[in-house]
C-alpha cells in the first residue's frame, strides 16, 4: 500500500502526524487483509468510478439492478404481454377450448396474433419517417416526466405526482398559449413554457413542503394532488375562460400559432419539443452529476442523517428536488399542449405520471438512462397507437407491458430466479422509506 | 447441558467470520468468549442460536449431533440468548415480550392477559429480577430491558444461556449484579456463554475463556490463572500497550462554554437538565455514563443537530445556539458522530466523497456550484495515506471498508482541518484494537495541537484513559468534572447516581 | 436550529386555531349570508316507513349557522390560548364537522334534504373504503406496506363482474372478487417478501398493472361481448324488526350483504388484532421481525398470510363496485377509492375501528358531495369530487408526523 511516496502535505497550518511506519509485520499483514476484504466487498456491490460513476453507483444502490436485468425485464414483459394478447383474441380462446385434442391450433393462432401485433408495434415506432417523428415527439414529454421522477428518486423521494404536475403545466401553459395575443413566437412560446414550468413547480413544491414541514409522505400527497388536478381539469374545461366560444364540449380553445412548438417537417407532428427535452436533460445531468447541489441531493437520498450531520439540509433538498421535478413535469405538460395536442382536452395527461416512473426506473435513475428509456417508451407509445389501428389491439396493452417491465426491474431477484442467472448483487432494492420516514 | 462446536465455519463477502472453530461448553460452567470487535463472537453465537446457517461444521448437545435451522430449534434444544441488540418489541408490554411465541390462551383461545401476568410475576419472583409486567418495554431503561431479555430465555427454560456483550449497557456495579445472577444460573445447573471484549469481566465471572481472533479460536484458557497482558496479546495477535502515552496537557483559554443547557425530548422530558460545562484549548474533557442519561441529546445540541430549550452554548465566545449545523461545523467545530453508519458516512459514496462530505461546497472542493473532482480526488489520496485508512482505493464505496477503517475515515475527515473544538461521541465503538489505539493517538495529537476536545463514551476505560478531566452524566445532569486520575470504582458509582463525594470516598477505599 | 421540541405542540395548536378561524370566516362570510331561503328542511324518515314517523327537522339557516360559527370561534380562542393537548385532533375533527353541517344547512335552504339517505349513502360509500383500509391494516401491521389497495379493489370489481355474469349469481361474483384480491395480494407479497422488491414501488406498479389488464380486457373482450359484463347483483337485506327502528333501522339494518360483511370484519379484526395470540404475533412481526424470529415465530409465513387475508377483504371491497354499486364493470371505476382507503388506514392509526371511523368520514364527504350536486349550490360539481382528496392531504399533513407506524413497515426481512 505504501510503496509510493505520499504527497507533500499542503501548507494550511494544520499539524498532521507523519504517515508513520506500520507497527509490525502482524499489523502489515492485517492491513493487507483489511484491504483485500474491502476490495472483495466492493466487487460484490459492483461500484463504478468517481466522476462518471456518481450516478451509476447510486443507481445500483437504488435499483440494485444491472443492464442485464433491464434487458431481461424487457424480454419478460413483452413475453407476458404476448400471453395477454393471445388470451384477448376470440379465436385463441376458442382454440383453447379444444386444446387437448389439437394443441397446435392454440399455438399457431396465438403466435399469429402476437406476431401481427408486435410487428405493427415495431413498425409504428421505427418503420417509416413518420413513425420515427411520432416516436421522437412522444419521447419529449416522457423524458421530462422521467426526469421528474429520477431527480427526486436520487434524493430518496418517490414522485408519483407527475400527472398533477403535468396537468398544471399544461393548463397554465396552454391558457397562456391561447389567451395571450399579439406576441411574436420568440416571446409568446417562451412565455407559455415559462408559465407552464412555474405552475408545475408550484404543484411539485406542495408535497415537498408538506414532507419537509409536517412529514406527510410524498407518495400520499402526490397521489391526492393528481386526483385533485384531474378534477380541476374537468372543471376549467367547462369555464368560459377555456372553452371555445359558443361550444359546450370540454375542450379548450386552440393554442395560437405563436405559441406552438415549431414543427420541423411539413405535415408531420414532429416538433422541436424533443430538442428542448434533450437540452433540459443536459442541464439536469450537470445538476445531478457535477454540481454541489447534486452532491447534496445524492447524499440526502443515500443517507439523510449523515447528510444532515455533514451540514446539509435534507428538508431543503426535499423541497428543491420535488419543485425541480414539478418544473420538469410542467414543461412536459407544455410539450403536450403546445406541441402534440395543440389544445387542452380532458385526460390529456392520462397515465403520464406512471410513464415517468417507468422511464426513471428503466433508466435506472440516471439522466442518460432516462433519456434512453424515454425514447424507448416513446417508441412503444407510437407503436402502440399504430398497433391499435392495424390489429385492433387496445392501447392498454402498452400499459400492461410497462407495468410488467417495472415489476421485473423492481424485483431483479425475480428475474434472476427466472433466468437462473447468478445473483451477484445481494443487496435489496429498497427505494422508498416507510411511512414514518 | 454440554455443548460442543466442531469445525464451525461461516463466510461473508470479504471475510471468513468463523474459521473452523472448536469449542466445548461444560454443564454448570460459565464459558467466556473474548475477542475484539469483528473477531466473530456474535456470528458464532448466531449460528448456535439458529439465526445463521454455518457453511461447515457440527454442533453437538450432550454428545449428540443436532441441527439448528432456526431459533425455534435452538429454543427446543434448550438454548437461550440475550442479544446485544435486544430482541424486544418496544410497543409491547414486558409480559407480552416475555411470552411472545409461547403465549397462554384462555378457553376462547384469546391471549390470556391475567394468566400472562401471573406467569411473569412468578418468573420475576423466582429469579429475583424485579420488573413491572405491564410496563411498556420502550419506557424501561436499558438495564431493565436486559432483564426482560433474560427472563424471556429463562421462561423457555434455557439450559444454556448466551449473553452477548451484556455489560455494554450497564454500570460496573450493575454488571456485578448481573454476575451474581449468572452465578445463580450456574448453581441451578445451567451453562452460560459470556461474550465480552473486556478482559476484566472474564476474570470476574468466567470459568474458562476461549479467545477468538479474526474468526479463529486461538486458545482456551483459565482466566483466573492467566495474566491480563497475555490474554490481550492473544486477542490482538501482537503485544498491545494497555496504557495510552499521554503527556501533560498545556491548557489554554475556554473554547466551549455551556451554561444552563436544557434539552427536552418530544414527550417533554428534560433529557439534558440545566447543564454547565467548559472545555479549554489543549485539554480533553471525557464524559462517562450509562447510555440513555442524556449524552446523545447533549452532543446533538452542542453540535447543532438538535434544538435546545434553554441555556447557552458558545464556542470561542460566539453563541452557536441559533446557528445551523453547517455554520457550526464551518465555524471550527469537528464532530465524530456516535453511529458512523447512521450519521458518520454515506455508505454508497466513495471514500473520496465521504472525505469531503462536510466541505462539499467549500473551496477548493467546489468552484461556484461545480464540484472539483480532481481536488476531491487529490485530497482523498493524501488523507487516506496520512491517516492509515486501509482501502483498495479512494473510489471504493465507504461501506465496503471494515468498521475500524470506516471510523478512521470519519475521524480523519473531522480532524484534518483547522478546528477549535472536537466533539467525539463514542469514538471507538465497534472498532478493532489497532484502530482504537490509532484513533486515541490522533485525539491526543489533536489536543496537543491546541484543540479543545470533548469525548463522550460509554466505555469507562476509554474515558479514564483519555480524559484530562473526567465527568459523569447521570439523568441529564453532569457530575464533576474531576481532574484525572479518578478511580474506576468512583466513576462507576457516580454512573449509578451515587453522590460524588461519597463515590470518591468509597472509590478510594 | 429553529426546531424546538417544547414549542412544537403549541405551534401545532396555533395552526389548528388558524384553521378554525378560517372555517368560522367562511361560515360567517358565506354560509350566514344565506341563499335566499330562510330555512332548510331535513327529513328523518325512510321512504319505506317504519314503526312510527318522525317529524321533519326545520332549521332556520342564518341563526343556526351563526351559532355554529360562534362555537367554532370559541374553540379557536381556546386552541390559541391553552390548547387541547391530546384531544387536539378530535377537536379539529369537530370543527370540520360543524363546517360540514353548516354547509349542508346553507345548501339546503328552501330545499328538502333526506338525512336518512345522506346517512345511508355515507355508510354505503364507506364499504369499499373500510374493506380496503382493513386490507391495509392487516398487511401493514405485519410489516408489508400495501399501497396496492386500489389494485385489489379494481381487480376485485372486474373479476366479480365477470364471474357473476358467467356463472350467474352474485355469490359467484363474490368468489371472483376474493380470488382477484388474493391474486394481487399474492403478487404484492411474493414480490416484496420473497423477492424483496421495494414495497411502495411494487404497490404503485400493481395499481398500473391492474388498471392496464382490466382496461385491456374490458376493451378487447367485455366491450365486444356484453354478456360477460352484466353481473347479477346483491339486493338489500332488511333485518326483521331492527330495520323498522327510526333512523338507525334504515341506516344500519337495511344494507346490502357487503355492508354487513364490512362492519362484521371491523369488529372481528379489532378483536383479533388486539386480543388474540394471532394478533400479537402478527403485530410483533410488523414491529420487530427479528425478535419474532428469535422466539420461533415464522416471520415470512405470518406476513404472507396477513397480506393474503387482506387480499380477501379488499377483493370483497372490490366486488362492491360491480355487485352493489354499479350495474357493470367500467374502466378505472374505482377512481381513487383505494387511495382513500389508504388514507383511512393512516387516519385510523392502523386500527380496524379507527379505519372504519375514517372511512365513514370519507363516505360522508362523498355522500355530501353527491347531495350538493343535486342542490342549487354555486360550487362546481367537478370540484366537489376533489373534496375527499383535499381532506386526505390535510389530514395526512396534520397527523402523520405524529403517527406511530409499524416499525418494520417497508423493510424486507432477511435472515442474514
Amino acid at each position: 500500500m505504501s510503496e509510493h511516496e505520499p504527497e507533500a502535505p499542503r501548507d494550511d497550518g494544520v499539524e498532521r502526524p507523519p504517515p508513520g511506519p506500520l507497527k509490525s509485520s502482524v499489523e502489515q499483514e492485517r492491513a493487507a487483509a483489511e484491504i483485500a476484504a474491502a476490495a472483495e466487498r466492493e466487487a460484490e456491490t459492483k461500484t463504478l468510478d468517481l466522476g462518471a460513476g456518481l450516478s451509476d453507483r447510486l443507481i445500483v444502490a437504488i435499483t440494485g439492478t444491472s443492464l442485464r436485468v433491464t434487458v431481461l425485464a424487457l424480454v419478460l414483459a413483452f413475453a407476458i404481454g404476448g400471453v395477454f394478447l393471445a388470451l384477448s383474441e376470440e379465436a385463441v380462446r376458442e382454440a383453447l377450448g379444444y386444446f387437448t385434442s389439437r394443441p397446435s391450433d392454440t399455438f399457431v393462432l396465438a403466435w399469429e396474433q402476437i406476431r401481427a401485433s408486435y410487428a405493427a408495434l415495431v413498425g409504428g415506432a421505427l418503420g417509416s419517417p413518420r413513425a420515427l417523428t411520432e416516436t421522437l415527439v412522444l419521447a419529449g414529454p416522457l423524458i421530462l416526466t422521467g426526469l421528474a421522477v429520477a431527480v427526486p428518486l436520487r434524493a430518496g423521494l418517490l414522485n408519483i405526482g407527475g400527472e398533477g404536475q403535468v396537468i398544471a403545466g399544461g393548463l397554465v401553459g396552454g391558457w397562456v398559449g391561447f389567451s395571450v395575443t399579439g406576441l411574436p413566437l420568440v416571446l409568446h412560446l417562451p412565455l407559455a413554457l415559462l408559465c407552464g414550468m412555474l405552475a408545475g413547480a408550484a404543484v411539485g413544491w406542495v408535497p415537498g413542503v408538506l414532507k419537509a414541514r409536517t412529514g406527510a409522505h410524498e407518495v400520499i400527497s402526490t397521489i391526492m394532488l393528481n386526483n385533485i388536478f384531474v378534477a380541476i381539469t374537468f372543471w376549467v374545461l367547462t369555464t368560459t375562460a377555456f372553452q371555445v366560444p359558443g361550444r359546450a364540449d370540454p375542450i379548450s380553445q386552440s393554442i395560437l400559432p405563436s405559441a406552438r412548438l415549431p414543427r420541423y417537417i411539413e405535415g408531420l407532428r414532429g416538433d422541436i419539443g424533443i430538442l428542448l427535452a434533450l437540452l433540459i436533460a443536459a442541464g439536469i445531468f450537470w445538476l445531478m452529476e457535477r454540481s454541489t447541489r447534486g452532491f447534496e441531493l445524492n447524499a440526502v437520498g443515500s443517507n439523510a442523517s449523515a447528510a444532515r450531520a455533514a451540514g446539509m439540509d435534507p428538508s431543503n433538498s426535499t423541497i428543491f428536488a420535488l419543485t425541480t421535478a414539478g418544473a420538469l413535469a410542467g414543461v412536459a405538460g407544455c410539450l403536450i399542449i403546445l406541441g402534440i395536442d395543440g389544445r387542452i382536452s380532458p385526460g390529456f395527461s392520462s397515465g403520464i405520471g406512471f410513464d415517468g416512473i417507468t422511464v426513471a426506473l428503466l433508466g435506472r435513475g440516471g439522466i442518460g438512462g432516462s433519456v434512453a428509456a424515454g425514447l424507448l417508451l416513446g417508441g412503444l407509445k407510437a407503436g402502440g397507437r399504430s398497433m391499435q389501428g392495424a390489429t385492433q389491439t387496445s392501447l392498454d396493452l402498452v400499459v400492461v407491458i410497462q407495468a410488467l417491465i417495472i415489476i421485473f426491474i423492481a424485483a431483479p431477484k425475480l428475474v434472476q430466479a427466472i433466468f437462473r442467472v447468478k445473483v451477484t448483487d445481494d443487496r435489496t432494492t429498497q427505494i422508498s422509506k416507510g411511512w414514518g420516514a | 447441558m454440554k455443548l460442543e462446536l466442531r469445525g464451525i465455519t461461516k463466510r461473508f463477502p470479504g471475510v471468513v467470520a468463523n474459521d473452523r472453530i472448536d469449542l466445548v461448553i461444560e454443564p454448570g460452567k460459565v464459558h467466556g468468549l473474548l475477542g475484539e470487535n469483528g473477531a466473530g463472537k456474535s456470528t458464532l453465537m448466531n449460528i448456535l442460536y439458529g439465526l445463521y446457517g454455518a457453511d461447515e461444521g457440527q454442533i453437538l448437545i450432550d454428545d449428540q449431533p443436532v441441527e439448528l435451522r432456526d431459533p425455534g430449534d435452538a429454543i427446543a434444544a434448550g438454548i437461550g440468548m440475550v442479544h446485544q441488540h435486544f430482541m424486544l418489541v418496544p410497543v409491547f408490554t414486558v409480559a407480552e415480550n416475555i411470552l411472545l411465541g409461547a403465549e397462554p390462551l384462555d378457553r376462547f383461545r384469546r391471549f390470556d392477559r391475567n394468566e400472562a401476568r401471573r406467569l411473569v410475576t412468578e418468573l420475576i419472583e423466582r429469579y429475583d429480577l424485579p420488573l413491572d409486567p405491564d410496563a411498556l418495554v420502550e419506557d424501561l431503561p436499558v438495564g431493565l430491558q436486559q432483564r426482560v431479555e433474560i427472563l424471556k430465555a429463562l421462561y423457555r427454560d434455557a439450559k444454556l444461556l448466551i449473553l452477548d456483550e451484556p455489560t455494554a449497557v450497564l454500570t460496573p456495579q450493575q454488571a456485578d449484579g448481573l454476575f451474581a445472577s449468572i452465578r445463580g444460573f450456574t448453581e441451578q445447573g445451567r451453562s452460560v456463554v459470556f461474550i465480552s471484549h473486556k478482559l476484566r469481566e472474564h476474570r470476574a465471572i468466567a470459568d474458562s475463556v476461549s479467545i477468538l481472533r479474526r474468526g479463529k479460536n486461538v486458545g482456551t484458557l483459565d482466566p483466573r490463572t492467566t495474566d491480563e497482558q497475555e490474554m490481550a496479546n492473544l486477542m490482538v495477535g501482537r503485544p498491545v500497550s494497555l496504557v495510552i502515552d499521554r503527556p501533560q496537557p498545556t491548557v489554554g483559554e475556554v473554547v466551549l462554554d455551556v451554561r444552563g443547557l436544557t434539552v427536552t425530548d418530544p414527550t417533554g422530558v428534560r433529557v439534558v437538565d440545566g447543564l454547565d460545562l467548559q472545555v479549554r484549548r489543549g485539554e480533553i474533557l471525557a464524559i462517562a455514563g450509562v447510555e440513555g442519561n442524556g449524552q446523545t441529546p447533549l452532543v446533538r445540541a452542542l453540535t447543532g443537530l438538535q434544538g435546545i430549550t434553554s441555556g447557552s452554548v458558545s464556542v470561542e465566545g460566539r453563541d452557536v445556539t441559533e446557528l445551523t449545523r453547517k455554520e457550526i461545523l464551518r465555524g471550527g467545530v469537528g464532530h465524530i458522530p456516535e453511529d458512523r453508519g447512521a450519521e458518520g458516512l454515506v455508505a454508497d459514496f466513495t471514500v473520496a466523497e465521504n472525505l469531503v462530505l462536510n466541505l462539499w461546497d467549500a473551496v477548493p472542493f467546489a468552484k461556484g456550484r461545480s464540484i472539483q473532482f480532481a481536488e476531491v480526488q487529490a485530497h482523498a489520496e493524501r488523507v487516506v495515506e496520512a491517516y492509515d485508512v486501509r482501502t483498495p482505493g479512494t473510489t471504493t464505496p465507504a461501506g465496503s471498508l471494515s468498521g475500524g477503517n470506516q471510523q478512521k475515515l470519519v475521524v480523519a475527515r473531522e480532524i484534518d482541518r483547522e478546528i477549535d473544538l472536537l466533539v467525539a461521541s463514542q469514538p471507538t465503538r465497534g472498532v478493532d484494537v489497532g484502530s482504537i489505539e490509532y484513533i486515541h493517538e490522533q485525539l491526543v495529537v489533536k489536543r496537543d495541537a491546541g484543540t479543545a476536545v470533548l469525548i463522550v463514551s460509554s466505555e469507562l476505560d476509554e474515558v479514564l484513559a483519555l480524559g484530562d478531566r473526567v465527568a459523569v452524566m447521570f439523568r441529564g445532569k453532569l457530575v464533576g468534572p474531576f481532574p484525572s486520575p479518578v478511580s474506576k470504582e468512583a466513576v462507576g458509582l457516580m454512573m449509578a447516581g451515587v453522590d460524588p463525594a461519597e463515590a470518591l470516598q468509597r472509590g478510594d477505599t | 436550529m429553529a426546531v424546538d421540541a417544547s414549542e412544537g405542540v403549541s405551534r401545532r395548536e396555533r395552526r389548528f386555531a388558524a384553521f378554525s378561524v378560517l372555517v368560522a370566516a367562511v361560515m360567517i362570510g358565506v354560509f350566514a349570508q344565506g341563499r335566499g331561503g330562510s330555512s332548510a328542511t331535513f327529513v328523518l324518515n325512510d321512504a319505506r316507513g317504519g314503526l312510527f314517523t318522525l317529524p321533519n327537522l326545520v332549521v332556520a339557516v342564518v341563526p343556526a349557522v351563526l351559532v355554529m360559527a360562534a362555537v367554532v370561534l370559541a374553540i379557536a380562542v381556546l386552541q390559541f390560548t391553552r390548547g387541547f393537548g391530546a384531544r387536539a385532533v378530535p377537536v379539529v375533527g369537530g370543527v370540520a364537522g360543524l363546517f360540514a353541517v353548516s354547509l349542508l344547512i346553507w345548501a339546503g335552504a328552501e330545499q328538502t334534504v333526506s338525512l336518512i339517505s345522506l346517512f345511508r349513502s355515507t355508510l354505503f360509500a364507506a364499504i369499499p373504503i373500510t374493506l380496503g383500509a382493513l386490507a391495509g391494516v392487516l398487511s401493514e401491521r405485519a410489516g408489508v406496506i400495501n399501497i396496492a389497495i386500489e389494485a385489489q379493489l379494481l381487480a376485485g370489481a372486474f373479476a366479480a363482474a365477470v364471474m357473476s355474469s358467467i356463472l350467474g349469481g352474485p355469490w359467484w361474483g363474490l368468489v371472483g372478487g376474493i380470488l382477484a384480491g388474493v391474486l394481487i395480494s399474492g403478487m404484492l407479497s411474493g414480490l416484496s417478501i420473497r423477492y424483496q422488491a421495494d414495497q411502495i414501488v411494487t404497490g404503485v406498479v400493481l395499481i398500473v398493472f391492474a388498471t392496464g389488464v382490466t382496461s385491456f380486457f374490458t376493451t378487447q373482450v367485455l366491450a365486444r361481448n356484453n354478456a360477460l359484463n352484466s353481473p347479477d347483483r346483491f339486493g338489500s337485506y332488511a333485518v326483521p324488526f331492527l330495520s323498522d327502528v327510526p333512523i338507525i333501522g334504515p341506516v344500519l339494518f337495511n344494507q346490502t350483504l357487503l355492508g354487513y360483511v364490512a362492519v362484521g370484519a371491523v369488529v372481528v379484526l379489532q378483536f383479533a388484532l388486539f386480543r388474540t395470540r394471532w394478533g400479537l404475533r402478527l403485530r410483533s412481526v410488523g414491529e420487530h421481525p427479528k425478535a419474532s424470529d428469535t422466539v420461533g415465530i415464522a416471520v415470512l409465513g405470518t406476513r404472507y398470510k396477513a397480506v393474503l387475508l387482506g387480499g380477501v377483504l379488499a377483493g370483497v371491497g372490490g366486488a362492491w363496485f360491480t355487485l352493489d354499486s354499479a350495474s357493470q364493470f367500467s374502466r378505472e371505476m374505482t377512481s381513487g377509492r383505494g387511495f382513500i382507503a389508504l388514507a383511512a388506514m393512516l387516519v385510523g392509526r392502523y386500527s380496524p375501528a379507527g379505519a372504519f371511523g375514517a372511512a365513514l368520514l370519507f363516505g360522508f364527504s362523498d355522500a355530501l358531495a353527491t347531495i350538493l350536486q343535486r342542490l342549487p349550490v354555486p360550487i362546481p360539481s367537478q370540484l366537489l369530487r376533489a373534496a375527499p382528496f383535499v381532506v386526505t392531504i390535510a389530514v395526512v399533513a396534520g397527523l402523520i408526523g405524529r403517527l406511530r407506524v409499524p416499525a418494520a413497515g417497508g423493510q424486507p426481512y432477511l435472515k442474514q
